[in-house]
């Protein structure tokens, strides 16, 4: 088994904020996340598959292909956009790095290609702060 | 003791995100999609915004100091993260009700409200990042 990882990069504006609150109780919680107008991120996703690697060509997976799995399914939908408004898969979400993660992942779980499996993602909302999934299990 | 009258340069090193929008005024929703292409989305993007001052002078004779890093970092915070910081700039700012929030516009704006609290005997310059591969010097 070898995991193989990709790099994708995107920038977004979002807020914290929970419409089933008062503003004032948002502003208790998310403090500056919860800016009415809006903040934003440059964030990095890490894609990481794994599996076997193909006798013919010593690939686990075409990096190249990978590459454009995920600008296809994800980075299209979710670069220089705001996460609250423009993104279908978040609609009616909480716009957190952890949800973020989640519907990243059930946007690229379909379209992993036989014969491997995703692994895990990593999303960097800053340098300092990232989440990682594997999955529901 | 002396130290010859040499120049050196001390940096420090912040960041903030915000929201922003390329756009002009001036022009119509297609011409502004058409030159700025997606940085002009109506409903903004955002950046993880990294700020290096550069202080440049003569270190004082008493202290060995050009500038004293704890008085840069509060000036830096009060005059640029207080102000920038989890904003949207084109609406949460005074700054960019009439100027495009371009990085080189940011960093010219952020140059003139540091450079009004340092001292004229020291030369400053900013520069910014927008992204790890995206930054910005002034005065260039």
């Amino acid at each position: 088994m070898v995991y193989l990882t990709r790099l994708e990069h995107f920038n977004a504006a979002h807020k914290l904020y929970n419409p089933g609150w008062s503003k004032e109780k948002n502003e208790t919680v998310f403090g500056k996340c919860a800016n009415e107008n809006w903040h934003g991120h440059n964030y990095d996703l890490y894609v990481t598959i794994k599996g076997d690697p193909d006798p013919d060509t010593g690939f686990l997976f075409d990096a190249k292909q990978l590459g454009e799995i995920i600008r296809e399914r994800v980075i299209e939908k979710l670069d220089h956009k705001n996460l609250n408004l423009d993104v279908d898969f978040m609609q009616g979400k909480l716009c957190s790095t952890e949800n973020l993660v989640i519907g990243i992942w059930q946007q690229l779980l379909p379209h992993i290609p036989a014969g491997v499996q995703l692994h895990g993602l990593r999303l960097y909302e800053t340098p300092r702060i990232f989440v990682e999934y594997f999955g529901q299990d | 003791m002396s130290g010859n009258e040499r120049k050196v340069a001390v940096f420090r090193k912040e960041h903030f995100n915000a929201a922003h929008r390329i756009f002009n005024p001036a022009w119509d929703d297609g011409k502004n999609a058409e030159v700025f292409g997606k940085c002009s989305n109506p409903h903004y993007h955002g950046h993880n915004y990294e700020l290096i001052v550069k202080v440049t002078g003569v270190p004082d004779p008493e202290t060995g100091y050009v500038m004293d890093m704890k008085v840069l970092s509060r000036i830096t915070a009060e005059e640029v993260l207080e102000k920038f910081d989890h904003k949207n700039l084109n609406l949460d700012t005074v700054y960019f009700r009439d100027l495009n929030p371009t990085a080189e516009h940011i960093a010219m704006v952020i140059y003139d409200l540091l450079r009004a609290r340092i001292d004229t005997r020291l030369d400053l310059q900013v520069r910014l990042y927008e992204t790890e591969r995206n930054f910005v010097e002034y005065p260039a």
